[in-house]
């Protein structure tokens, strides 16, 4: 879920239209527009935006060198 | 494309499993240990996409499967005295105890509600201070800070309502002793990728350098789970053993500080009870003394120890979170034992393997 707004240790968090409050006290950091792994209403991690691109970048590149 | 959706790209998925066509004939067995992989792999049908000879098996990676059956009795005790609200998530609901379960106690007029969230609890107890307020702690390491954190607020804001039946098991002690086991060979272990984002992948370096089994981190996308597979695959071939992070955009080798700080506060390590797996030493916590008030098992002790030890049953869930037989080898599966009636955990919850064939594999 991407965090939109953060209020000391609580964020707001929307993901298709869902918003929810989550706590992100585990998260040093975090900042509004980030990508978070929520779990039981705690959100456990940031996701790694420039990590999963090049991840997909060495996929694609990979696949397209295969076709 | 979102990033999820990206994980999920159908050209990406066949690239992949056309790669690993190139494994066929190795003769390996990698065991899952997340009930979210466990659902994540029947709902896309992972399991059709691997090469021949390499099979994909369910362990013990269901929380609420391998929470031992003293354990739901006595929680389930609790909900029994008069003035207490059991809270609880939604997939405890219908787990069979030996009497009665979650769901059928609240038909007959106990108060239990499903919370998706810890937090929830202690608002519930906040509201409501004439409650006994009593959260079912069920989860591994992923779950555990969520309720270190609801025990700490209890006790800082004086909440004395609410208490936590702790039931918490960590993940790392029980591989190893599934992995000592001589029951079944193993030869690749796909690691949980959000119990790994609080114990970083350090955590499993045992399992390759001292039990010699090779293992990846893996998330929960399809494109996820297959490279994670063919990172296993591609140490077997090696014949080596390495713990693999193929989930980097949310795992790192280090635990998060601030999950270890708020667990190693609130929590000691004890023995646990597993269902299937018996007593692990070192694999449970419970409440560390500074917050024995809001300890279930020490505020109502006296009501507890009247509870009667479990009755032997014919469920074969201890079996299958073993790995040893596969839900639909379980005679009760599809018959005697269904998500509406079951006689064990296993395919009630929502991370249960046989609740994963049932839905995407048929009856």
């Amino acid at each position: 879920m991407r965090v939109t707004q953060i209020d000391g240790p609580v964020a707001t968090a929307e993901f298709d239209g869902i918003t929810r409050r989550v706590r992100v006290d585990l998260l040093d950091g975090v900042r509004v527009g980030d990508y978070v792994l929520i779990h039981a209403g705690l959100a456990i991690a940031i996701v790694d935006d420039e990590e999963a691109k090049s991840t997909l970048a060495l996929l694609r590149g990979v696949y397209d060198a295969a076709q | 494309m979102r990033l999820s959706d990206e994980f999920r790209d159908p050209a990406l998925v066949r690239d992949i499993a056309h790669r690993i066509q190139r494994f066929a004939g190795m003769q390996a067995t990698i065991m899952e240990v997340c009930g979210t992989h466990t659902m994540a792999v029947a709902r896309f049908g992972l399991k059709s996409l691997l090469p021949a000879g390499v099979s994909l098996i369910s362990g013990p990676g269901c929380p609420v499967c391998v929470t031992d059956q003293r354990d739901i009795d006595r929680y389930l005790a609790l909900g029994m005295q008069p003035g207490v609200t059991l809270a609880c998530f939604g997939d405890m609901m219908r787990v069979p105890g030996s009497v009665t379960s979650l769901e059928r106690l609240r038909a007959q007029g106990a108060d239990v509600r499903v919370v998706y969230s810890p937090m929830d609890a202690v608002e519930i107890a906040r509201a409501e201070s004439q409650r006994e307020v009593v959260f079912f702690g069920v989860g591994f390491e992923t779950t555990m800070p969520a309720v270190a954190l609801a025990i700490k607020v209890a006790s800082d804001e004086r909440i004395g309502n609410f208490s936590v039946y702790c039931a918490h098991k960590t993940l790392p002690a029980a591989l190893g002793v599934l992995l000592s086991s001589d029951e079944i060979n193993i030869s690749g272990l796909l690691l949980p990728g959000h119990v790994t984002t609080i114990i970083g992948s350090g955590a499993y370096d045992f399992i390759a350098d001292k039990i010699g089994v090779t293992c990846a981190v893996a998330g929960f996308e399809p494109v996820d789970i297959l490279l994670a597979v063919e990172a296993i695959l591609t140490r077997l071939e090696q014949a080596t053993a390495a713990i693999d992070n193929a989930y980097p955009r949310a795992v790192r080798v280090e635990p998060n500080s601030r999950a270890a700080e708020l667990i190693g506060e609130v929590f000691v390590t004890c023995d646990a009870l597993w269902r299937g797996l018996g007593c692990i030493p070192g694999s449970g916590v419970a409440l560390a003394p500074k917050y024995a008030a809001h300890d279930a098992c020490e505020r109502f002790a006296a009501g507890l120890a009247d509870v009667p030890p479990p009755k032997p049953t014919t469920c074969r869930c201890g079996e299958v979170l073993r790995g040893l037989i596969r839900p639909f080898e379980c005679p009760h599966f599809g018959r005697t034992c269904t998500p509406t009636a079951p006689v064990g955990p296993c395919m009630v919850s929502s991370e249960g393997a046989c609740a994963a064939a049932h839905r995407y594999e048929g009856a």
